[in-house]
């Protein structure tokens, strides 16, 4: 999938990235590598190729390998490219419990992808993920920043028609939607 | 009504911002603490109240403070540790969410105690939009004086600030979050040294959880003393119990410790009982690292007496008949729940989260796995059950972090507590396909 943009912060990025390397003392900026990579996947179609970290390297002044090496950590990070949705299931413990078999099992039909693949118009990509942090509202999913709990198959259906007449790119550094607590 | 003392306001229109936190009396621990009470002092009132780390391990706060190096000319950290990442915990997430200025309340009073100048709440990258709620809440902090340069006049400074993790549940492990904070993969360090010592950046720091930092701000305000005549014994204070599983009502519960565990789980004022009629059959009472326990063992400990929610009182009987609190996050199981099958996918998460640095762990989470989808695919054999027992054994106590002992510890319970089901699996290959699938939703088919 070819980049749609040049690979480069514009100037609001780049000052707020610039800004979190300042919250650490002196010389640890490095700390602000995983806020960074956040910024990145976020600007750069929700993915990190090896051309987006050889960027973020140079723009902390770190080595290339220091970037690949944490990229490659953490799940939140993706290293090869999804589609414009991003929808991440719980299977853990109490998502389990309560279904997250099924809304698992019924994405891959609705989708026609099994979990880990995309689609084949690069709208949607299904995956599954580790407990959330929601389990009183099992079974959920994450699609960017929002959290969508309490599913049954129907919910899922009437979500999932959403996102595609949206037809717009999810991202954890979205502005959530609105939630009632 | 049990007392009340970390979600006492939640209720309360607008408390997510300042103005209505600060009219129901917020920011009142900073008030005292800056203005009436040196360093020491505070950390004097943590240790009269008894608090526990509510993290998962409950050590005790006020020691843990104590225990913090302090070279002179050295700067000193804490960091708040909201990971949650531990399965069935998601209390953490509910403080923050609905009333994020009582954390940052308390990361104020306590990294005064601390002598900490710079402060961080290092949060699970999931949930990047509570994260930003501690950030609106941390500007207005500021905006209104509680934070940055000398504090209410006091001389104390203090920066805090918000570090989003990316998703791996050994970031919640202490010395792995420490390293993921500066930047780096998530392993977890060698102790020691401890972080008490050598930290962040190699200086002196102390991790807390969220619920831990918030119960500062009671324990600062109405003296430690008050606070330990909360709860039962060494379980001082009230817990936040994160419930979820099969039950009429899941939620976050704020208990006062010592209330039992069958009401707990039954009465109305907290789980409403076992939903759609059916029978108790087992919990994980305290996020899915600690033993499973079936119901009679749950609800009495061995000698007959009712359990109670207290540290004490659930691990009662040690491992061969106890469990743990751990981090509260309280699965509760149904009669038709497949013990096998939710063991296999614990070890399948904790395969999944291990970080690779020690092969018991590594290469144990993995072969328990394996061994356990081989049973749950009617291909098990009657030694696959020893050899289970045998690997978690090996685990256990042999690796850098207890993330390995974590990944044992449920395998062992399943064993000891269940064992005739996993020989059922293995006797009878050709029933399991019939095992009612119990975690379908209600109107599904058999795909
Ligand atoms: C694998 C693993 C995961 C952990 N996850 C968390 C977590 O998500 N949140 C947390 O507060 N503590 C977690 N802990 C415990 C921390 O290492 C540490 O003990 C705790 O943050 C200390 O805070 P406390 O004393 O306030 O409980 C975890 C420990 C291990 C071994
Ligand atoms: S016990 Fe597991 S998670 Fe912990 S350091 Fe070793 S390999 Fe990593
Ligand atoms: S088990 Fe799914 S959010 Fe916790």
């Amino acid at each position: 999938m070819a980049l749609t943009k040049e690979i480069r912060f514009n100037d609001e990025t780049m000052a707020l990235v610039q800004r979190m390397m300042k919250r650490y003392p002196e010389g640890k900026h490095k700390s602000a590598l995983i806020p960074i990579l956040h910024i990145a996947q976020a600007e750069f179609d929700g993915w990190l190729s090896p051309e987006v970290m050889d960027y973020v390297a140079s723009v902390m002044k770190i080595q290339p390998i220091e970037v690949y090496e944490v990229a490659s950590f953490y799940s939140m990070f993706n290293l090869k490219p999804v589609g414009k949705c991003l929808i991440e299931v719980c299977r853990t413990s109490s998502c389990w419990l309560l279904g997250a078999e099924d809304v698992i099992r019924h994405l891959e039909k609705k989708l026609n992808i099994k979990v880990g693949e995309t689609s084949a118009d690069g709208m949607f990509t299904l995956k599954t993920v580790e407990c959330l942090g929601s389990c009183g509202t099992a079974p959920m999913m994450q699609v960017g920043a929002d959290y969508y709990e309490n599913l049954n198959l129907e919910k899922v259906d009437q979500l999932v028609s959403r996102f595609k007449a949206e037809g717009k790119r999810k991202s954890y550094t979205d502005q959530p939607e609105p939630r009632s607590l | 009504m049990g007392k009340k003392l970390l979600l006492k306001n939640d209720h309360i229109t607008g408390i997510q911002g300042y103005d209505v936190y600060r009219r129901e009396g917020g920011y009142a621990s900073v008030e005292k603490a800056l203005k009436t009470m040196t360093p020491e002092a505070v950390v004097e009132e943590v240790k009269k109240s008894g608090l526990r780390g509510r993290g998962g391990a409950g050590f005790p706060t006020g020691m843990k403070w104590s225990f913090l190096a302090k070279p002179p000319g050295v700067a000193r950290y804490l960091v708040c540790n909201a990971d949650e990442s531990e399965p069935g915990t998601f209390k953490d997430r509910y403080l923050m969410e609905r009333i994020p200025h009582l954390l940052i309340e308390g990361m104020i009073t306590s990294s005064f105690a601390l002598g900490a100048n710079t402060s961080y709440i290092y949060i699970r990258g999931e949930y990047y939009y509570v994260a930003r709620i501690l950030e609106k809440a941390i500007d207005e902090a500021y905006a209104n004086g509680w934070l940055g340069q000398n504090i209410l006049g006091s001389g104390y400074s203090l920066d805090l600030y918000v570090q989003v993790g990316a998703g791996a549940y050994i970031c919640g492990e202490e010395t792995a979050l420490l390293e993921s904070l500066e930047g780096k993969r998530g392993n977890p360090r060698i102790k020691p040294p401890f972080p008490a010592v050598a930290g962040l950046y190699g200086c002196p720091t102390v991790v807390n959880n969220v619920e831990t930092i918030a119960a500062v701000v009671p324990i600062v305000n109405d003296g430690g003393d008050e606070y330990a005549k909360v709860g039962i014994g060494k379980s001082t204070g009230t817990k936040l119990i994160s419930a979820s599983g099969h039950i009429n009502k899941p939620g976050v519960y704020e208990i006062e410790m010592g209330i039992t565990v069958e009401d707990f789980i039954y009465s109305d004022e907290y789980c409403g009982g076992i939903r759609n009629g059916k029978k108790l059959k087992a919990v994980v009472a305290g996020g899915s690292s600690v033993p499973i326990l079936p119901a009679h063992l749950i609800l009495k400990t061995s000698a007959g007496e009712k359990r109670l929610m207290s540290y004490e009182s659930l691990a009662d009987g040690g491992f061969a008949t106890g469990t743990m609190l751990g981090s509260g996050g309280f699965i509760v199981m149904d009669e038709d729940t497949s013990i096998v099958k939710n063991l296999w996918n614990f070890t399948r998460f904790y395969h999944h989260e291990s970080c690779g640095q020690c092969s018991p762990c590594r290469e144990g989470t993995g072969w328990m796995e394996k061994i356990l989808h081989r049973i749950l695919e009617g291909h098990g054999s009657m030694s696959d059950v020893d050899l289970l027992w045998d690997i978690q054994g090996k685990i256990e106590g042999k690796t850098i972090c207890p993330l390995g002992d974590a990944a044992a510890w449920p395998v062992a319970a399943a064993i000891r507590h269940f064992r005739s089901e996993f020989e059922d699996y293995i006797k009878n290959p050709k029933n399991i396909r019939d095992v009612k699938h119990y975690y379908r939703l209600n109107n599904l088919v058999e795909a």
